[in-house]
C-alpha cells in the first residue's frame, strides 16, 4: 500500500498507508490528520483540502483540470505545488509522496 | 473545564463539534448521541455517487470509530433522545438511559417534508435523507423503471440525474414555473433544465401533485390539471423541516428551527444548537434564517463548540452551497433574496458562466455554473461587502475582483 507523508505547518509529520483508489484527502481525513478540512467531501467545491505537493512530486501528478485550477486561484496562500488533495487519487506510483498542509484552509 | 458536555445529533454538526471541543482543549466528559446506527457520515453523496453505487459505504463516515476513542468521546449510536428536562439538566433516551449535562449542544438536523396527499403512504414512495433511505431507493432502481420525482430542487434534480444514469425513465414534477426556483436565477434554471432534457429526463413545471394511486405499491401520480404519470418508483424531494420537537417540548424558543443567537445559544444559557435545526441571525444579511448546508453545519458547530468553552465567538459566515447534476457543477455563494439586480457574466451556451446578484452596487450573491474562479473570487468579495460596477461585472474577460 502506498505510504504518504503529510507535514503539518508546525513541522509535525504523519506517515500513513493509503489504499489505492481513495484520494490523498480521504487518507488524511480517515487518519484524523489535522489541517485538511475537506468540507465538500471531495466534490471540488470548497478548496479546504488544499496541500502543497513536495517539489520532486509535482510533475509526477496529472495537472489540475479547469475546475480545480479555478478553485486554487483564490485558495489561501497559493504556491507552486498547490493542489486540492481531493483531486489526487492514490495510485501505486505514489509511494513516498510528501505533501505539506497550509497553516489555514480558506 | 471538567464539566460534562452532551451533543445530541450525530450528523455533520455533531461530528464537527467533537473535533473542535477536543482540539480546543476541552478535558471534561463528552458524549455524542445519534439516532442513526451509522458513524457520523456525509450526506451529499446519498443522491449522487452512493446512490449510483460508485462510492462504497465505508467512505461515507467523516472519521473512523477510533477517532472518537482517541478523542475520548462516548459515542452512542442508534439512540434517540425523548425528553429534555432543563431544570434538572437531564435527558432521557429511548433505550431507558438518562444523562446529566452541564452544557448541551443540539444538532438535531432536519427531516424530509412529507407528502400529505392521498396515497402518500403507498409502498414505492421514497424520501432521501439518510443512508437507509438511499439503500432502499438503490434497491428499487433498475434500468427501464419509471421514476417520478416530486420536487425540482437540489435533491430532486440530483436524484433524477443519478436515476437517469442508472437507466430509469425519469420524470421530474415541479410545482413552480421552473426548477430550483428558490435558489437559482432563471438563466441557471434554464441551463440545468437543458442538461436534464439532453440526458432524457422529462421535467414538467407548473404541476401540483394531488394524489398517488396504486394497489400494493404506487402505480401512478395524479396532478391538479388532470394529467397522470405512470410510476414504478416515486421519489419525494419537497424540502426539509427542522427537527425541533425535543427542544420545543422542553420550552426552548422555536420558530422554523431552534432559535439561537449569533453565539449559537438557545433561549436557555446552558444549551446551544448548530446546523440544519437552527433559526439563526445572519450578521452579513441582517435577518434571521435557517440554512441547510454542509458549510453552515460545519462552521456553526465550530462556533457553538467554542462558545460552549466560553470563547464568545460570533458565527458570521457567508453561506455557500453546491450541486452536481450530470457533468455540471453549480456553486452558489451568498443569498440573493434581497437583490434588486442580477447581472449575467458569460454565455450559458459555453457551459461556463455566472450570475451576480446586487443590492445597489453591493454584491450579495453569485451563482457559478462550471466556473470555480468566479465562485472563489465572490466568496471574498461578498464577505467584504464589495461594491462593483455592473457593466464591468457583465464582461467575463474582466476578473471579478477588478470589476470595480
Amino acid at each position: 500500500m502506498p505510504r504518504i507523508t503529510y507535514i503539518e505547518s508546525t513541522g509535525r509529520r504523519h506517515e500513513v498507508e493509503a489504499p489505492i483508489g481513495i484520494s490523498v484527502m480521504e487518507a488524511a481525513r480517515q487518519h484524523g490528520i489535522p489541517g485538511i478540512v475537506a468540507l465538500c467531501g471531495g466534490a471540488c467545491a470548497c478548496a479546504t483540502c488544499h496541500v502543497y505537493v513536495d517539489a520532486q512530486w509535482r510533475t509526477a501528478l496529472a495537472p489540475p483540470e479547469d475546475m480545480e485550477e479555478g478553485m486554487l486561484d483564490n485558495a489561501w496562500q497559493r504556491r507552486a505545488g498547490s493542489r486540492l488533495s481531493c483531486q489526487l487519487p492514490v495510485t501505486a506510483h505514489m509511494d513516498g509522496l510528501i505533501v505539506e498542509i497550509p497553516e489555514r484552509q480558506a | 473545564m471538567t464539566a460534562t458536555i452532551i451533543i445530541i445529533g450525530g450528523g455533520q454538526a455533531g461530528a464537527q463539534a467533537v473535533d473542535t471541543l477536543r482540539r480546543e482543549g476541552f478535558a471534561g466528559r463528552l458524549v455524542l448521541v445519534g439516532d442513526e446506527v451509522e458513524l457520523p457520515y456525509q450526506r451529499p453523496p446519498l443522491s449522487k455517487k452512493f446512490l449510483s453505487g460508485d462510492l462504497a459505504a465505508e467512505r461515507l463516515p467523516f472519521r473512523h470509530r477510533s477517532f472518537y476513542d482517541e478523542h475520548r468521546t462516548d459515542l452512542r449510536l442508534g439512540v434517540r433522545a425523548v425528553r429534555l428536562d432543563r431544570a434538572d439538566r437531564r435527558i432521557a433516551f429511548d433505550d431507558g438511559s438518562e444523562l446529566h449535562y452541564d452544557r448541551l449542544l443540539l444538532c438535531l438536523g432536519a427531516d424530509s417534508r412529507r407528502l400529505t396527499c392521498p396515497g402518500a403512504d403507498l409502498a414505492g414512495v421514497h424520501y432521501l435523507r439518510g443512508i437507509t433511505d438511499a439503500l432502499a431507493l438503490r434497491a428499487s432502481i433498475r434500468p427501464g423503471a419509471r421514476a417520478v420525482i416530486i420536487g425540482g430542487g437540489y435533491i430532486g434534480l440530483e436524484t433524477a440525474a443519478t436515476c437517469r444514469h442508472l437507466g430509469c425513465e425519469v420524470t421530474v414534477l415541479e410545482m413552480a414555473d421552473r426548477i430550483m426556483n428558490r435558489v437559482a436565477h432563471p438563466s441557471v434554471s434554464e441551463y440545468f433544465a437543458k442538461q436534464h432534457s439532453e440526458h432524457g429526463v422529462r421535467i414538467v413545471c407548473n404541476t401540483r401533485v394531488v394524489g398517488l394511486v396504486g394497489g400494493d405499491r404506487v402505480e401512478r401520480v395524479d396532478c391538479a390539471d388532470g394529467s397522470s404519470h405512470g410510476a414504478d418508483i416515486v421519489i419525494v424531494g419537497v424540502g426539509a423541516v427542522a427537527t425541533t420537537a425535543l427542544a420545543h417540548e422542553a420550552g426552548l424558543a422555536c420558530d422554523n428551527g431552534i432559535v439561537v443567537d449569533e453565539y449559537c445559544r438557545t433561549s436557555d444559557p446552558h444549551i446551544f444548537a448548530a446546523g440544519d435545526c437552527t433559526n439563526q441571525p445572519s450578521p452579513r444579511y441582517g435577518r434571521r434564517m435557517r440554512l441547510e448546508s454542509v458549510d453552515n453545519a460545519f462552521e456553526q458547530a465550530k462556533a457553538a463548540a467554542l462558545n460552549l468553552l466560553d470563547r464568545n465567538v460570533v458565527h458570521d459566515r457567508v453561506p455557500w452551497f453546491w450541486s452536481d447534476q450530470f457533468d455540471s457543477k453549480l456553486l452558489i455563494v451568498g443569498l440573493a433574496a434581497e437583490a434588486d439586480r442580477a447581472v449575467l457574466r458569460g454565455d450559458p451556451a459555453t457551459r461556463s458562466f455566472s450570475v451576480c446578484h446586487f443590492k445597489d452596487r453591493e454584491l450579495l450573491a453569485l451563482e457559478a455554473v462550471n466556473h470555480s474562479k468566479d465562485y472563489m473570487a465572490a466568496r471574498k468579495l461578498i464577505a467584504e461587502r464589495a461594491r462593483l460596477a455592473w457593466d464591468r461585472c457583465a464582461d467575463p474577460e474582466i476578473p471579478l475582483r477588478d470589476a470595480v
